[in-house]
């Protein structure tokens, strides 16, 4: 009894873990622990956006007047600056004296911006701390840029990482689809029930083969091979991605397919050809409109698969986190990100959230995926009935 | 009447061309595993000896052997079996023996459905946030095993499910005519009948779980590590993972190429083995319980 729940209690704490996890983004200040943003006591301003901050940092941004504030162009002091404006004894020998120099550097310079950390700040502080807005869901979903450790603001966008693993998932749908569907016509119509028995075996096996080693495969042949003949600079691109990635859902879409074709009942097909159709004109009259449902779910359970494919997209797609206009540049998907970042980041920090926030999103499409195949399968369990 | 005759040929060339194609493009399918495989296996059979397999890896994983990743995949399969297959099997029992038809078995089943469908890394995720992380086992052998075990839970409840479905209705009919309580019925009657598929499943399940990376990245895969785990608390290092970081990530890339292609030609015979195993037992117990 308890057993048989144990994949629906897998789900649930699968769920909860990672949306517990997840949310932290958006609860704490995109900036580090342990640092703040200062600004010259008599700044009317009192709060920034995180991606205000980040143009102000780029120099976007260059006069508080653009941010509501007086007329004043806007000089940035980051800790290490310290160094051009006092000499290395009057800081001290060991920093003794940063914090009282970081107040008064501040509270002599209208226009600054500071940014460093809590233990050089002054007991009696004299600029203005200022206070830092959470990331909002919209941001996270729309910022272009990630970089989750950039200083002094974390760039927490995941556009560019949806759109990669997008462009990745459906180039290879577009390559493996129309193979897919030839080879699961040719296995359930036209070939012999001998070759049928050897060939079905065998691209089962494909599906066998650990994802790694189709990386590793992609990545010593696939790679310089794109590189070559498109005469780019790296090999690893999306193409390189979507590729391998076909390669591994052509399995999942033959199989189901040629499952769904066999369904075909055969009288319909007899019909068929006794109306004088020849067996290509009842295998695209009848047979393929009778199974498009199982060839819809097919399709979109092998979609599914290239979308949470990590290690092998990992190894050939070059890991650019920048939103991609062609699948012959180097792109990076949210699996990959996930395992390429996850080991570097902190327990429990930003950087850490927003990797499970991302592993929410990922969950939430594999999620509709699956609730998709469920529904166009159902429709076709009904029809038969 | 030509016309109909040139109709009727070019109906004919029509079908010709389409199954030409759909022949060329199975045969290219099935061709992409061989090209694939050969690869490896050329590449890789040269640098396999019994060195490679017995030793420890040497200067910087250029020289040596893959041994300890071998142990470690081989204590993460039994690791992991340990715990999916008697839940598995358990939750396959009762769902198909007991519970009735109805929302509850629906339910039932469409989670078991999306947790196969959770892509591998989220899994990886969930591990480190479960069992590294709160049950504060760290990375363990114990912690991966666990992670790679909810993984193949899908797995192996589908293969049990469907071999329990395959009993025929009679064997339980006449065991419980004669007056076998449900229990004696299931254990008695139904299981062993349907006994070697279930192991055809766990078979099957094993060579996923050896495969695997994305799991074991956060939850017990180490880098490189000098001795054999001793406890179940101890990181291991795992032949996919051995993989992965020695043809991407390694101090040489290009010195320990050779060494890629090995472990990936041991890892490509563990999982192929137990594939091919686990078609031949299906056959050859499909015709068994056939003759009875």
């Amino acid at each position: 009894m308890l057993s048989s729940a144990a994949t629906s209690i897998t789900v649930v704490l699968i769920v909860f873990f990672l949306f517990i996890e997840g949310a932290g983004v958006f609860t704490k200040k995109p900036i580090e622990e342990g640092f703040l943003l200062a600004v010259h006591s008599t700044n009317p301003i009192k709060k920034l956006e995180p991606s205000q901050v980040k143009d102000i940092f780029d120099q976007k941004i260059t006069n508080w007047k653009q941010l509501g504030g007086k007329n004043e162009p806007i000089v940035l002091f980051r800790t290490e600056d310290i160094t051009e404006f006092y000499s290395d004894e009057e800081l001290g020998e060991n920093f003794e004296h940063f914090p009282a120099k970081i107040d008064e550097y501040v509270s002599k310079t209208p226009g600054v911006i500071a940014f460093f950390s809590d233990k050089y700040k002054a007991k009696n502080f004299h600029g203005k701390e200022l206070e830092i807005n959470k990331i909002k869901i919209f941001e996270f979903l729309s910022g272009e840029e990630w970089f989750p450790t950039a200083q002094p603001i974390a760039q927490m966008g995941v556009k560019a990482l949806i759109y990669g693993t997008l462009w990745v998932s459906f180039g290879a749908i577009l390559l493996a689809l129309p193979i897919g569907l030839a080879a699961a016509i040719y296995l359930s119509e036209i070939a012999r029930k001998r070759t049928r028995n050897i060939l079905k075996p065998l691209i089962e096996l494909l599906a066998g083969i650990p994802s790694v080693v189709y990386g590793f495969f992609g990545l010593v042949v696939i790679v310089p091979l794109i590189q070559n003949v498109f005469g780019l600079p790296v090999g690893e691109t999306g193409l390189a991605g979507s590729i391998v990635l076909a390669i591994m859902a052509l399995p999942t879409i033959i199989t189901i397919s040629e499952d769904a074709m066999r369904t075909t009942p055969r009288a319909m097909k007899e019909a068929s050809l006794a109306l004088g159709a020849s067996h290509w004109q009842t295998i695209y009259k009848v047979v393929i409109p009778y199974s498009a449902s199982g060839i819809t779910a097919g399709a979109i359970l092998g979609i599914g698969r290239a979308i949470g494919e990590t290690m092998a997209v990992l190894m050939v797609t070059g890991n650019a986190a920048i939103i991609p206009h062609t699948l012959l540049a180097p792109l990076r998907t949210i699996p990959a990100t996930i395992a390429a970042e996850l080991g570097e980041a902190a327990n429990g920090g930003l950087h850490y959230q927003s990797l499970f926030a991302l592993g929410c999103i990922l969950f939430l499409i594999t999620f509709c995926i699956n609730m998709m195949v469920e529904f166009v399968t159902n429709r076709n369990s009904h029809k038969k009935h | 009447m030509t016309k109909e005759i040139r109709l009727a040929k070019q109906k004919r060339r029509n079908q010709k061309i389409a199954f030409g194609v759909f022949q060329f493009t199975s045969y290219t399918v099935v061709g992409l595993l061989f090209v694939i495989l050969s690869f490896i296996v050329i590449k890789g059979i040269s640098v396999i000896s019994w060195e490679f397999i017995s030793a420890m890896p040497k200067e910087g994983m250029t020289q040596g052997g893959i041994f300890p990743a071998i142990v470690g995949t081989l204590c993460l399969v039994f690791g992991s079996m340990i715990f999916a297959f008697p839940v598995g099997v358990l939750a396959a029992i009762y769902m198909n023996e007991y519970v009735k038809d109805g929302w509850m078995k629906k339910i039932i089943k469409q989670m078991t459905n999306n947790l196969a469908g959770v892509p591998s890394i989220v899994f990886g995720l969930f591990g480190m946030a479960l069992f590294v992380n709160k049950l504060e086992f760290g990375d363990s052998l114990l912690a991966g095993s666990l992670t790679l075990g909810l993984l193949v839970l899908p797995v192996v409840i589908r293969t049990t499910e469907e071999s329990l479905k395959s009993v025929d209705d009679t064997f339980r009919q006449a065991s419980l005519g004669l007056g076998a309580s449900k229990w004696q019925t299931t254990s008695k009657v139904v299981f062993p009948i349907a006994f070697p598929n279930i192991i055809t499943g766990l078979i099957l399940s094993i060579g996923r779980v050896s495969g695997e990376t994305a799991p074991i990245l956060f939850t017990v895969a180490a880098y490189f590590l000098p001795k054999l785990p001793t406890s179940i608390f101890d990181q291991a290092m795992a032949l996919p993972y051995h993989l992965y970081v020695i043809s991407t990530s390694g101090t040489n890339i290009e010195a320990s190429r050779a060494m890629a292609y090995g472990t990936a030609l041991v890892l490509i015979i563990i999982v192929l083995i137990s594939n091919l195993l686990a078609n031949a037992l299906r056959k050859y117990f499909g015709k068994k319980v056939k003759m009875n």
